[in-house]
């Protein structure tokens, strides 16, 4: 094989998806008017292809394109993550943007684009080529959230998110350029061999990783950088924040491990605390706020900052447990708040008007089945024994003990308590309170009941047999070495 | 020869500007130019650490915060020509729809 087509191999997902992305956008100019969900399908059909293009990347596992580019066991296990959650957003979307009079077409191009850029800091090796991703799944973002172009709390979602996220990408940048004038080296491999070579990180080095850690953080939305989240969480079109949540946190996890455990990994007592701290204070701040919420969105969306607390945790550990614990739990947490939002998307009438809490009232006896999903989510979302959130929070607790962490683990069981508060609530009102107002719920669509049904699947399937994931993560994690 | 902490010192007064500017500026336009001002810090940064080491990637680098920073321009008039048009003002203290 060429070494030009052995590159191609390594970015086949990425390429996949963009020229997928490409065609929906040239096929928007020409298809009538009444064509329109054709591009749906195809949008559908990319994502697809890309997740198999996984696959095709697998068969040349090493660096490409010169060291910037890093096919490993890591980087295909969150492509994988990323596509599977593309199509299942492509699914559970279809609906509501007929339902809106939404454009197909650009939806679809920009799913695939923003999944592209996931892509690329899945594999990210260098630190460019991490901002090049970022910005990628990052601009296409700031379009989705502001998808409803005429509705004014659409448009201030993309707003609030569009000034914080450039905001955040200067900051990465500004430490990217600090560790390049420090060290004279972009790429994270070449970093580590620094440190393991004895080379203590100078002043200039430390405000550099801190700066990193100041716009990743933002992208991940861990405290203190989450103030944005519930905003635009709200704000953008619910299948949008089906795809926020999951998806590009996803990769800013993934860029955040890459860079801590290979860059700075042999000299992890520099952003120890730092982690440390912070994973605290998401824990709390999302657990306790989502306490007071009504409405179910910006519930969830706190919910998804105490998850990113979680996930802060197994990092802190600082071993490949650790990682492995935090990929299976990305899996678990992705999957389900996926589903979460998709039955949120799916009763949420024109307009985005049912949202309360109360208005989810009676859903047990009105549509038994969705009911029944979010209850698996909830009580995945809260670690119940049995669903997959439960493994998930216990791997996690176990690598913080195993990395004698007594006081993140316990701190872990205490969020994991608060937690069940408002989690609880909303299956409560689901099943034991009935409405003020008779209201019929529309019934399951067939792209909406596919995702609902594969995700609960996966809520339960993960929680009995974690086997298969779990030893795919702890090889995934095995790539750091 | 002018030396490289002379360019570090003006990167880092840019950037002091950028973000005294987006914390304290309430038109979401200028907020967006401090935020422009920031990448150009950036990229002096990056162009003095380039001549500084003798290496290329820096500049390499900076060219493309150049590309970004103009595409993340274009999209982000955009979102805000479509705020505009739905709420017929551009200060930051008024977005409070969603509780900030």
């Amino acid at each position: 094989m060429t070494p030009a087509l052995a590159d191609a191999y390594s970015l086949a997902p990425v390429i996949t998806a963009c020229g997928f992305g490409i065609l929906i956008i040239v096929g928007d100019a020409f298809l009538p008017r009444g064509g329109k969900s054709l591009l749906a399908r195809i949008g559908v059909v990319g994502a697809l292809a890309s997740l198999a293009a996984v696959t095709l990347a697998s068969r040349h596992t090493d660096d490409a394109y010169s060291g910037l580019i890093r096919t490993d066991a890591f980087s295909l296990f969150l492509e994988s993550l990323i596509f599977v959650i593309t199509v299942l957003v492509m699914l559970g979307s279809y609906d509501y943007l007929v339902r809106e009079g939404l454009p197909l077409g650009e939806y679809h191009a920009l799913l695939l684009f923003a999944a592209s850029g996931m892509a690329v800091m899945a594999s990210a090796n260098e630190l460019l080529t991490a901002f090049v991703g970022l910005e990628i799944s990052s601009i296409a973002s700031y379009v989705l959230a502001g998808y409803r172009r005429t509705a004014s709390k659409s448009n201030e979602s993309a707003l609030k998110y569009f000034l914080l996220g450039s905001f955040a990408t200067a900051f990465f940048l500004y430490g990217a350029a600090m560790v390049y004038g420090a060290t004279g080296t972009t790429r994270l491999d070449v970093l580590r061999e620094m440190f393991v070579a004895g080379r203590a990180p100078g002043p200039l080095m430390l405000l550099g990783c801190a700066m990193i850690l100041v716009g990743l953080g933002f992208k991940a939305a861990v405290a203190p950088f989450q103030v944005w989240t519930p905003d635009v969480y709200e704000g953008a079109p619910t299948p949008v924040t089906a795809l926020f949540a999951s998806g590009p946190k996803a990769a800013a996890f993934a860029l955040l491990v890459r860079i801590l455990v290979t860059g700075f990994g042999a000299a992890n007592a520099t952003w120890f605390w730092a982690i440390w701290v912070s994973a605290v204070l998401t824990m709390f701040i999302g657990n306790l706020a989502a306490l007071t919420q009504n409405n179910v969105k910006r519930m969830l969306a706190y919910s998804s900052i105490a998850h990113a607390g979680y996930l802060l945790v197994a990092l802190a550990a600082r071993s490949e447990i650790g990682i492995a614990a935090l990929l299976y739990y990305l899996v678990v947490y992705a999957l389900v708040t996926l589903g979460a939002f998709t039955i949120i998307t799916h009763l949420g009438e024109p307009g985005e008007r049912r949202l309360e809490i109360d208005a989810y009232a009676g859903l047990g006896t009105r549509q038994p089945f969705t009911a029944f999903c979010m209850t698996i989510f909830l009580l995945s979302l809260l670690g119940l024994p049995i669903t997959a959130g439960f493994l998930g929070k216990f791997y996690i607790f176990d690598s913080a003990l195993k990395a004698q962490l007594p006081g993140l683990a316990v701190m872990l069981a205490m969020n994991s308590v608060i937690g069940a508060y408002y989690y609880l609530r909303l299956v409560r009102v689901m099943y034991f309170t009935e409405p003020e107002q008779e209201w019929t719920p529309e019934p399951v669509t067939a792209g909406v009941g596919a995702v609902m049904f594969l995700t609960a699947v996966a809520a339960l399937g993960f929680g009995l047999f974690p086997g298969p994931l779990m030893t795919f993560a702890t090889i995934s994690a095995q790539s750091f070495r | 020869m002018i030396p490289t902490s002379h360019y570090l010192i003006l990167s880092l007064l840019l950037f002091t500007i950028g973000v005294i500017g987006v914390v304290t500026r309430r038109n979401v336009v200028i907020i967006l130019m401090s935020i422009e001002l920031i990448l150009n810090a950036v990229n002096i940064n990056l162009v003095a650490f380039s001549r500084h080491l003798g290496s290329i990637d820096g500049q390499a680098f900076a060219i493309f915060i150049i590309t970004d920073a103009a595409a993340e321009a274009a999209v982000g008039l955009g979102i805000i020509i479509a705020y505009f048009r739905n709420r017929q003002t551009l200060l930051a203290d008024e977005m409070d729809l969603l509780r900030w």
